[in-house]
Parts: structure tokens; sequence; C-alpha cells
């Protein structure tokens, strides 16, 4: 009886460890990010760092400002958005709305199997098809662009967006729907007008969703935009606040180095306010169901 | 109805339409154009050799032992880790306030993109604590990575399985544990298996967090212990390198080929978890 009970109290210290896992990585991450991040950001100088336009690490008087970064990583994603975005929310409305199961059940198996597909491999296809396509299309000396990020993105960020959005649009009570039926509204206006502003919150969350995946892909991008460190324009060569981390870590040192992990604490504060954005909206999202 | 807004509907079916088909078309388009420029190239002296400059031959052997090494000492750190947490969340924690904050770092741990996690895995495991590139740094950043998807299909399973299984075990006499581990835990068996599925094809699809962690090394190491601490490149680590470094397209999509081809098993498998291992 004795042994049962320390063999009790052993396992439930156990799984409490294993519990506080998560937030103790958490916490280390958080930790390492800003130790290592802010000796950077002070040594340069915030507004150098923030607000310089040019980026030469390796050059003979170094210059480090990441606002080409910054942009190229808003405009990046926000250009996937505007693409992946429609394209999301109509597969999803034909998903919970309009297709019968079996078309429905193969759908979403395709949706799967893309959000399955490694990033390389996006990128490798990008490059290979989708740059040399570009640079056809708009006479360009070089296809590899932010255009071409863009496009590679909005692909990435379809799985996400749908999944969260047909989720959010399956949850709709039927009677909305049937009330608007039965007022003579058309089917599209009423998943238009009524079923979509009902799942407001969560078709929200899974955009803020795809918004993360976006900002936070480096592979991908690497491989189709280029990587010169231009202010960004659609058919200029650019560099994502990823692609910069990943591109001069493998030889930087010193204060070059140091630099990249500032920009690693930009890209991270970044994605915690994206996280807790995508939080709120599908805490919402719940409480509006009930 | 007025023919305007009959003809709306319409034109809204048929955008409906296009974006369905362009999403289908796009994976249709993409497995295909992958297979056609990949499968060629995948020979059996691919698949059997190293990469050598002497003997004239460009395999991938070695990684793809590699890509074996990360998924076991991945799972073997992680799902232990996971289905405790798990354990922890759903039968033994009474503090609601910890339950959310736990799940909270969990979704955050979840949003974290990769290449953050291999900036930390190269600051803390690999110059911190001093591993070197290698599988064992590689695999605990993955670990970390994978967590929160094994901490939520697990959690998933354990709150389908009925109160009555544990009030049943607990009246007859039978102590927490003995109950977690003879009743509970084998009824989670579909979303455990599932989760440590679904977590391989992360691992295989990984590049970004392993670049820096478990290196980009392609020389064969037969020792697991010695490839603990070896730079060695995973197959998709390799993609990169070859298409960005080396320039060998025809080698990039035979890896990308292999690439597709496990992440098609690996969605099967993943199903028939689900399907195959259901209880009660």
């Amino acid at each position: 009886m004795k042994l049962r009970n320390t063999i009790e109290k052993l396992m439930n210290g156990l799984f409490f460890l294993c519990g506080m896992v998560s937030i103790a990585m958490v916490a280390l991450i958080t930790i390492y990010m800003i130790i290592s991040g802010l000796p950077a950001i002070a040594e340069i100088g915030p507004l150098d760092f923030f607000f310089g336009t040019e980026w030469a690490s390796t050059a003979s008087d170094p210059k480090y400002g990441i606002l080409p970064f910054i942009l190229a990583s808003v405009y990046g994603t926000l250009g996937a958005c505007l693409i992946g975005v429609p394209v999301g929310l109509m597969t999803a409305v034909f998903l919970s709305k309009i297709a019968n199961k079996k078309t429905a059940g193969v759908v979403r198996t395709a949706v799967e199997l893309l959000s399955g597909i490694p990033s390389v491999v996006y990128g490798l296809v990008g490059a290979i098809i989708l740059v040399p396509l570009i640079m056809n299309l708009f006479s360009l000396k070089n296809g590899t662009c932010l255009l071409a990020a863009i496009v590679v993105l909005a692909v990435m960020i379809l799985p996400s967006i749908i999944s969260v959005s047909e989720t959010a649009l399956s949850a709709v009570p039927k009677e909305y729907e049937e009330g608007s039926l039965a007022l003579g509204a058309t089917e599209m206006e009423t998943y238009f007008k009524v079923s979509l502003p009902a799942a407001k919150s969560g078709v929200a969350a899974g955009i803020v969703l795809g918004i993360g995946r976006a900002v936070g892909e480096a592979m991908a991008v690497m491989m189709v935009a280029g990587n010169v460190a231009n202010m960004p324009s659609l058919f200029s060569s650019v560099t994502f606040l990823t692609t910069a981390i990943a591109k001069e870590m493998s030889y930087s040192s010193g204060l070059q180095r140091r630099a990249l992990y500032s920009i690693g604490l930009v890209l991270f504060l970044f994605i915690m306010l994206i996280n807790t954005v995508m939080g709120r909206l599908l805490k919402k999202g719940d409480d509006d169901k009930k | 109805m007025s023919s305007s807004r009959r003809a709306w509907n319409h034109a809204v079916k048929a955008i409906i339409w296009v974006c369905v088909v362009l999403t289908v078309a796009l994976l249709v388009g993409l497995i295909g154009y992958i297979m056609v420029r990949g499968l060629p190239y995948i020979t059996v002296e691919l698949l059997t050799t190293q990469r050598s400059a002497i003997n004239g031959t460009i395999g991938i052997l070695p990684n793809i032992i590699f890509t074996i090494y990360l998924i076991l000492t991945t799972l073997v750190i992680a799902l232990p880790l996971g289905i405790g947490g798990a354990i922890y969340l759903t039968e033994y924690a009474k503090n609601r306030r910890l339950v959310r904050i736990i799940e909270f770092a969990a979704e955050s741990l979840s949003g974290i993109p990769s290449i953050i996690y291999g900036l930390v895995g190269m600051m803390v495991f690999v110059q911190g604590l001093k591993f070197g590139s290698g599988i064992l740094a590689g695999s605990l950043t993955l670990s970390i990575m994978i967590l929160p998807n094994i901490l939520r299909t697990t959690q998933e399973a354990l709150k389908t399985v009925p109160q009555s299984y544990r009030e049943g075990s607990v009246g007859l006499g039978a102590t927490k544990w003995h109950t977690i581990w003879t009743i509970v835990l084998p009824c989670t068996l579909d979303g455990v298996v599932g989760g440590a599925i679904l977590s391989v094809g992360k691992i295989v699809g990984e590049s970004a967090a392993l670049l820096y962690t478990a290196g980009t090394g392609y020389k064969l190491v037969t020792n697991y212990f010695q490839a603990l601490g070896t730079s060695s490149g995973s197959l998709s680590v390799m993609l990169y390198v070859y298409y960005q470094e080396y320039g060998e397209v025809d080698l990039a999509f035979a890896i990308a080929a292999i690439l597709m081809i496990l992440v098609l098993i690996i969605n099967f498998l993943a199903k028939l978890a689900k399907t195959k291992l259901k209880k009660g």
C-alpha cells in the first residue's frame, strides 16, 4: 500500500513536470531572443536599426538598417493574403455549404496534402516554374522577385485559411441560413451575407493564421525572392526578415551576427503579436457560438 | 426573383467553382510536375551510395539515414513529454488557471516560425551546451517544435475516453495511475499514433530549423552515437542545399519526388490510424 502511494505521488510529479515543459520552452525562447537580440539594437541605435533603409553588413563601413526587410515581409504577406484569402474563403464556403459529402472529401484531402508539402518543395517548384514565367511575362532580367514570393506564399497559406474558415462556417447554426432562404434570399446571398458575417471571428482567425505562416516562412521565400536587401517593389529582388537571418547566419560574426539575432527578435515580436490577435479571435468565435 | 439577382447567384457560384478547381488543380499539378521531373532520377545508385568525387557517385543514402535518425530521436524525446503533459492537463491538473497557461504556451509554441527555432536551437544546443551541429541538437530543436502537436492530439484523444471507464476502475480499487496506465491510455492509442505520424510528416518536411542545428553534412556516418554530434543534413535540408548552393536541379527534384511520396504515405497512414485504431 505504501509502495502504491509512493508510485502515485511520483507519477503525479512526473506528469506535472511534463506539463510544465511547454511553459519552460516558451520562457526559454523568449528570454534567449530578448537577451541575444537587444544588445545589437542598442549598439546600432534603434532609429538606425528600425528605420535605416540600407543593409550592408559586410561593407567596410557596415550599415544595419532593417526597414527593407520589415517592409518586404509586410508587403509579401499582404500580397499573399490578397490572392490567398479570396480563393481560400471561396473554397471554405464550397466545402461547408455547397459540396456533397463525396466531393468535399476529395477537396479536403487535397487541402490536407497541400498543407503537408514541405516548404522547400514549394520553393523548388516556384524557382523552376514561376520565376522563369515571371521573367518572360514581364520581360525582366531576373525573375526572382517579391511577386514570385507572394505567389508561392499565397499557395502555402491556402490550407490554413481553408481549414480554419471551414470549421467556423460549419459551426454557423442552420436556422440562420434557413431563415434567410425562407425570406427569399438566394443561396449565395445567404452564404455571403448571413453565414460569413456570423462566422467572422473564426474566418478572421484563419486569415491571421495564414498571415503568421507567411511572415514566418523562410526557405521557400529564400529560393524565389532573390535575397538582395533592396527596398521592396513588386519586381525587385528582396529579402524578408526570415531570409535575412537564414542567409547570413552561416558566415556571420561579431556585430553582424548580433544584428541577425536582433532581426530574429523583431520577427519573434511580430509573431507573438499575431498569435495574441489570433487567440483573441478564436476565443471570440467560441463566445459568439454560446 | 429578379433576373439580375439570379445572375449574381450563378456568377458567384461559378467563381466558387473556379477557386475550388484551382486549389485541387494546384495539388495535382504540383504532384504531377514533381514526379515527372524527379522520378527518372531516383535510381538504385542514388539511394544506396553517398556523394563522392573519387567514386563519381551522387547518392543520398547518408541523408536518408540521417532523416530516420532525426525522426526516431525526436519522437523518443517528444512523445513521452507530450503524452505526459496531456495526461497532466486532462487527468491531474486541478488548477484551471494553470491549465489555461499551459495551453496558451503550447499554442504559442506552435505559432513560432521554424527559423526562430533554428536560431534558438543553434544558440542553446549547438553553441551553449556545446553539442555541435548534429542529430542531437537537431532532434532537441524539433522536439520542442512538435511538442504542441503531440500534446493537442493526445489531449483530444484523452477527452473522448468516457468518464465512466475511470470511475469504474477507481471504484474497483485501482489507483489513479493504474487506471490511466491500464484503462485510459489504451483507449487513446488512435490519437497518439495519429499525432506521432503527423509529427513524422513535420520532421521530414522541416528545413529552416535544421539548417543550423543538425547541419548540412552528407558524409556517411553509420554509428548512431557518432551521428549525434556530426553535421547531418536531412533530405529536406539537402534539397535546399543541392538546389541553392550546388545548382543541381535534377538531384533536387529527385529528393522532392521522394519527399512527396513520403507525404502521401504519411497522410494515408494518419487516416488509417484514425479509422483502424479507434476503440469502442
